[in-house]
C-alpha cells in the first residue's frame, strides 16, 4: 500500500488511535486522503480500509454517502455555490449560472451547487476550498475566483483543513 | 421601546470582536473560571441541578429539556459519552458556526462542565465538514486548553479526566439527527436508528450517550455562573433564557441576534433586523428553520412571541433551530417551497420508503408548479403524498418514517395549502392541463 505519504500515514495511525473503535476513523482518514490528493481515489480507500481494519467495500460504502468526498478528480479550486432559499432570493442561482458558464471548461476550477452553508446572514454566499465569501454578485464572484487563480489569495487544501503534509 | 439584544453566549465575541477565539482573550474575559469553581466544589449533581433549575431546552431544534436528557443516563453504566452536535445544516441557521469560529473556548468550557456533570471522560464534537475555519479554531482552542491544564488527565488536580475528539462531518444534513450522527461517528453511512433504545441507554458504541447542540452546551457555563434560577428569570414561560436567532432573507440587517425569549417576530425583524428593504413588507416568513411550517405577514403572526410552546400550540409551527427567514411580496412562495423540497429530497438518506420516494415526488411536482407547468390538482396531490409521510399532515408529530426529515419536507406543502391555495389555484386553475 502506497497511497499515503509517510507523514500522513503516521498521522492516520494517530487518528485511528484517538477513537475507541477504529472504524470511526473512516471519515477523518477520507478527509486526510482528500487533502493529500484532491479527491478520494480507490487506492486511498483501499489503504484506509487496511488502516481501519475493515474491507474496502465498507469504506466505499461509507464514503459514497457523503457529498464532500469527491470520487473523481476536481479542480485545484473547488467553488461551492449555495442556492438554498435565502441565497435563492438574493441572487445565488445567478452566481452559480455565471460561474458555471465562465469556468465550465477550466480544469483548474470546479464549480458545484451546494445546500445551505450557514452563511445566510451574508447571502448570497459561496465557499472556495471551504473558505467563506459572502455578499456577492456574479461580477464579484468572478473577481474572487480570479484572485485565487492568480495566487493573490491562498487556496488551501480541498477539505480546508490544515493537516496536509 | 425598541428591543435590544441580551448578550450571554454572544458576549465575549461582541466584546472582543478581533480576537474572541484566542486563549488570551478568553482568559481575560473569564473563560474557565466557572469550570475551575465546579472542579473545586467537586459536586457533579450540583451542576445538573442548576441546569435543571434554569429550564434550559435544547437549542438544536427539538427544544427538549437538557437536564431531563442528562437524567436518562443509567446511573451505573460507564463509559458514557457526551457528543456535541455541531453539524449545523438546517437551512438558514448560522449561529453554531459563529459560536465555534468566534468563541470556541466557551464551547470547550461548556463541554468540560457538562462532561463533569454527567461523568463523561471522552467527549466528541461532530462538526460540520464545511466549517474549515471553525475546525481550525476549535482544534486550536482544545490544544490551548490542554496546555493550560483544562483538559487531559487529572485536570487541575481534581482527579477528573477529559479528552475531546473533533470529528468532521462530510456534507450530509441528516447527520444533524442524533442517531444518524452517532452512526456517522462510528464510521457508517449517516442513517437514523430506530428508537428504542434511546442514545441515553445505548448510543455511541452502544454506550450511554448524550447528544447536545453547540449553543446548548455553550450556555451551560453561564447557567452555572449565574445560577439556574437567575437564568430562568430571563425569557418567557417554559422558554427560559436567551436564544440566538439567525435572521436572514429580506431584512435590512440580517445576522445573528441573541435575545431574551418572548420578544415578538416583529421586534426581531423590525427593531433588530431593520425591517424589510425597499419599503416592502413581509409576505411570509419561516419561523424556525426549513423544517418548520410557515407564518405570514399578518399581524397575529408578526406579533406572536418567540415562545416555543406558544407558537407550537397556536399556529403549529416551531422555533426549531432559531432560523427566521423573511420573504417580501416579490417572492413566489411556490418557488421557495420547491427549493426546500429539492433540499429535503437531496438530503433524504433513503432508509425509509415514504421519505425516500415522497420527497422526490414532492420536489418534481413543486418544480413544475413553480416553473409554469402546474396542474389544477397538483396541490391536492402534494397533500396526498405528504399524508403518506406524515399522516394527518400535522408534521412533525406523526410520521411513517424513523426520523423527522420526511415530515419536515411536508411543512412547505402544508404551508402553501394554508396560506397560498387561492393564489396557486388562480395561477393554474384555468390552465386545464390534462395529465
Amino acid at each position: 500500500m502506497t497511497f499515503f505519504t509517510d507523514a500522513n500515514r503516521a498521522r492516520a495511525r494517530e487518528i485511528v488511535a484517538s477513537y475507541p473503535a477504529a472504524k470511526s476513523a473512516i471519515l477523518p482518514l477520507a478527509h486526510l486522503a482528500q487533502d493529500q490528493h484532491g479527491w478520494l481515489s480507490t487506492d486511498a480507500m483501499d489503504e484506509i480500509a487496511e488502516l481501519v481494519g475493515v474491507t474496502p467495500a465498507e469504506v466505499q460504502g461509507t464514503c459514497s454517502f457523503y457529498t464532500m468526498f469527491k470520487r473523481r478528480p476536481c479542480g485545484r479550486l473547488l467553488v461551492s455555490v449555495c442556492t438554498n432559499v435565502t441565497c435563492l432570493v438574493t441572487g445565488g442561482p445567478e452566481i452559480l449560472e455565471g460561474l458555471e458558464a465562465r469556468y465550465g471548461s477550466d480544469d483548474e476550477v470546479t464549480v458545484e451547487e451546494v445546500e445551505c452553508i450557514a452563511a445566510c446572514g451574508g447571502a448570497p454566499a459561496l465557499q472556495v476550498n471551504y473558505e467563506f465569501h459572502e455578499q456577492l454578485d456574479v461580477e464579484r464572484a468572478v473577481a474572487l475566483v480570479e484572485s485565487y487563480k492568480r495566487g493573490e489569495r491562498v487556496a488551501r487544501t480541498v477539505s480546508g483543513s490544515t493537516v496536509a503534509s | 421601546m425598541t428591543v435590544q439584544e441580551t448578550r450571554i453566549v454572544t458576549r465575549r465575541l461582541a466584546e472582543r470582536p478581533d480576537d474572541s477565539h484566542t486563549i488570551a482573550a478568553a482568559l481575560a474575559t473569564g473563560a474557565y473560571d466557572t469550570f475551575r469553581q465546579v472542579l473545586a466544589t467537586g459536586d457533579p449533581a450540583a451542576v445538573a441541578e442548576q441546569v435543571k433549575l434554569s429550564g434550559l431546552r435544547g437549542r438544536g431544534g427539538a427544544g427538549f429539556p437538557t437536564a431531563t436528557k442528562w437524567s436518562f443516563l443509567p446511573p451505573d453504566s460507564f463509559p458514557r459519552y457526551l457528543v456535541i452536535n455541531g453539524d449545523e445544516g438546517e437551512p438558514s441557521t448560522f449561529k453554531d458556526r459563529m459560536l465555534v469560529e468566534r468563541d470556541p473556548h466557551q464551547l470547550v468550557e461548556g463541554i468540560a462542565i457538562s462532561a463533569f456533570a454527567i461523568g463523561c471522560n471522552l467527549a466528541f464534537v461532530y462538526l460540520r465538514g464545511e466549517f474549515a475555519l471553525g475546525y481550525e479554531r476549535l482544534m486550536g482552542a482544545i490544544a490551548d486548553a490542554r496546555a493550560q491544564g483544562f483538559l487531559g488527565a487529572n485536570i487541575l488536580g481534581s482527579g477528573f479526566d477529559l479528552d475531546i475528539v473533533v470529528h468532521r462531518g462530510a456534507g450530509a444534513y441528516i447527520c444533524g439527527e442524533e442517531t444518524a450522527l452517532i452512526e456517522s461517528l462510528e464510521g457508517e453511512r449517516g442513517m437514523p436508528r430506530i428508537r428504542p433504545p434511546f442514545p441515553a441507554v445505548a448510543g455511541l458504541y452502544a454506550k450511554p450517550t448524550v447528544v447536545n447542540n453547540v449553543e446548548t452546551i455553550s450556555t451551560v457555563p453561564h447557567i452555572v455562573r449565574m445560577g439556574g434560577e437567575e437564568y430562568a428569570k430571563l425569557g418567557v414561560n417554559r422558554s427560559t433564557g436567551t436564544r440566538i436567532f439567525s435572521l436572514s432573507g429580506h431584512v435590512n440587517r440580517p445576522g445573528n441576534y441573541e435575545v431574551e425569549l418572548g420578544i415578538t417576530f416583529r421586534q426581531l425583524i423590525d427593531d433588530l433586523g431593520g425591517g424589510v428593504p425597499n419599503g416592502r413588507s413581509v409576505k411570509f416568513f419561516i419561523p424556525g428553520g426549513a423544517s418548520s411550517q410557515w407564518l405570514t405577514g399578518r399581524d397575529e403572526h408578526l406579533d406572536a412571541p418567540l415562545d416555543m410552546d406558544f407558537v407550537q400550540q397556536t399556529f403549529g409551527v416551531m422555533l426549531g433551530s432559531g432560523a427566521v427567514m423573511v420573504f417580501d411580496e416579490t417572492v413566489d412562495p411556490v418557488l421557495v417551497a420547491w427549493r426546500l423540497a429539492k433540499f429535503f429530497a437531496h438530503e433524504s438518506c433513503g432508509k425509509c420508503t415514504p421519505c425516500r420516494e415522497g420527497t422526490g415526488w414532492i420536489e418534481k411536482v413543486l418544480y413544475r408548479m413553480s416553473h409554469g407547468l402546474g396542474r389544477p390538482d397538483d396541490l391536492d396531490m402534494l397533500l396526498d403524498i405528504g399524508d403518506n409521510i406524515s399522516p394527518g399532515l400535522n408534521a412533525p408529530f406523526s410520521q411513517t418514517t424513523i426520523c423527522p426529515l420526511g415530515p419536515s419536507a411536508v411543512s412547505p406543502v402544508v404551508s402553501l395549502h394554508n396560506f397560498f391555495r387561492d393564489e396557486i389555484v388562480a395561477r393554474v386553475g384555468s390552465s386545464e392541463v390534462s395529465a
